[in-house]
């Protein structure tokens, strides 16, 4: 008895392409064969489909995760980053033992262990200008998990160059968007934002925080979009901005038009080759928006130093109540969004020290608080995590 | 017109904390005037120096983007919906 059964229409195209399923893959995946809308023909476009994720973090995890369980034949990861141990709040790809492991690593090896059959290539490396449409070029569909402007631009860009599909998701907080780019006659990143906003505006998940299930969630959304796309089946996002709301539970779904004057993807395209995305975005090196400001700063171990010896120094936190709860620094604190309101508070002829967690806030207080006529006024270097770091280790980091 | 406007989660600090509120208008500039004497911290987040709207934020009345409608031009009714919908970029 034959043990191979053959599809009923073979696979056209390069000669690479598998046309045949093993009795254990068809058993590995018999609920997707009982389903119309799979069977063996559409189980032969995952095994013949080749994803690549940009990222392997929040968003990359259930991406991954699903798309290995499904079957797609080929993977690719692209990641430069290692484990750390706050990711494992919503990598859950990672475990305790891959702390300090690059990522695209621990990742091949836990979506291996779910899958042995498929192919899983790792890219330890930044994505670029210079490497973006190399990388990209062997795959059908990229997935987008990244987690900043630049690299979101670049994606962009790239995928329509080379006319690839780019399954969108995005989280901040307990909000998520997701949707499909660059499909034929769709719209890109572009037609939705044109410009990216200013470095510092919109926080990183570090600053602002983010609920470990929600990438969970729209990274899961990703992984149904790319499963229907290589299937066929389904009505894909692409046109459509779903945004999710968790705290209220919400799902809305907004109309994304093309942008037919888009310089990437209009009718009259302007740009043709992939820029320096940093510029674009007005971030100059750094993979993480820093901040520009100017201010007089002072090292947590100066400060300590100037209290131990009873100088008198206002301390002013700017982070928020509930960081306060975490740890302190015994400050006087008004959230840097109340801080116009509330400046009364403060007395300009004392000098005041102003902190948060990492300095970037506390800069933009000083920074106010200078335009407001305030002239004795100094930033903690580094924040509350380098007093941790420098001073005082009992103060928890977060 | 008694029109909702949604504040999404990055701008809520400037806006109160608040998720939404009710302004009456008779086109979505109206409402985006409001909104910011509202919450006058929100002015420089979703307008330029010169008075146009941020090319990062995205603004839909119901479910269309204004771009497509006539901008701040857009009249509204009653019932209707204004999501403010700003890039973000999260996902690691």
């Amino acid at each position: 008895m034959s043990t191979k059964v053959q599809p009923p229409v073979a696979q056209a195209g390069a000669t690479a392409k598998a046309s045949t399923l093993t009795n254990e893959e068809i058993l590995r995946y018999s609920r997707h064969l009982i389903m119309p809308e799979v069977g063996m023909e559409g189980q032969l476009k995952l095994k013949n489909a080749k994803v690549l994720l940009i990222g392997t973090g929040g968003l990359g995890a259930p991406l991954g995760l699903y798309l290995a369980a499904a079957g797609v034949g080929r993977l690719g990861l692209v990641d430069f980053d290692v484990v750390d141990f706050t990711n494992l709040q919503r990598q859950i790809t990672f475990g305790s033992d891959d702390i300090g492991k690059p990522k695209t690593a621990a990742a091949q090896s836990r979506l291996s262990k779910l899958n042995p059959d498929i192919q899983i290539e790792t890219f330890e490396t930044k994505l670029t200008s210079e490497n973006a449409l190399e990388l990209f070029k062997d795959f059908d569909i990229i997935v987008d998990g990244t987690d900043n402007f630049p690299t979101r631009y670049l994606v962009n860009d790239a995928c329509i160059l080379l006319g690839k599909p780019n399954v969108y998701g995005s989280i901040f907080r307990f909000e998520g968007q997701a949707t499909v780019f660059g499909m034929p006659h769709g719209p890109c990143y572009r037609c939705l934002y044109p410009e990216p906003p200013p470095p510092g505006l919109v926080p990183s998940c570090a600053e602002g925080g983010v609920l470990g299930v929600l990438p969970g969630i729209v990274g899961s959304i990703q992984a149904m979009e790319t499963i229907k796309l290589i299937l066929g089946a389904g009505d894909s996002l692409a046109g459509r901005l779903l945004l999710f709301d968790a705290l209220a539970m919400k799902f809305r779904e907004l109309k994304l038009r093309k942008n037919h004057a888009c310089p990437m993807c209009g009718d009259h395209p302007t740009i043709t080759k992939l820029i320096d995305y940093y510029e674009f975005c007005g971030v100059r090196g750094e993979e993480a928006p820093v901040s520009n400001l100017q201010v007089p700063e002072i090292t947590p171990r100066d400060l300590k130093s100037r209290l131990d010896r009873g100088d008198d120094l206002f301390i002013l936190d700017v982070r928020e109540p509930h960081e306060f709860q975490i740890c302190n620094l015994n400050g006087h604190l008004i959230p840097l969004g109340e801080l116009p309101r509330r400046v009364h508070e403060l007395d300009s002829s004392r000098e005041i020290v102003a902190h948060c967690r990492s300095g970037k806030r506390s800069a933009e207080a000083v920074d106010f608080l200078r335009k407001a006529g305030f002239r004795k006024i100094l930033n903690l270097k580094g924040g509350i995590l380098a007093w941790s770091d420098e001073v005082d280790p009992a103060v928890a980091k977060y | 017109m008694s029109v909702k406007v949604i504040i999404p989660t990055p701008l809520r600090v400037f806006a109160g904390k608040q998720q939404s509120t009710e302004v009456t208008a008779k086109t979505v500039g109206d409402a985006l005037g409001q909104l910011t004497t509202q919450f006058g911290e929100l002015r420089k987040h979703l307008f330029t120096e010169e008075g146009k709207l941020r090319s990062f934020v995205n603004v839909y009345l119901n479910d269309e983007d204004i771009r497509y409608l006539s901008k701040e031009s857009t009249p509204t009714k009653d019932g209707d919906t204004i999501s403010i919908v700003p890039s973000i970029a999260g996902g690691i």
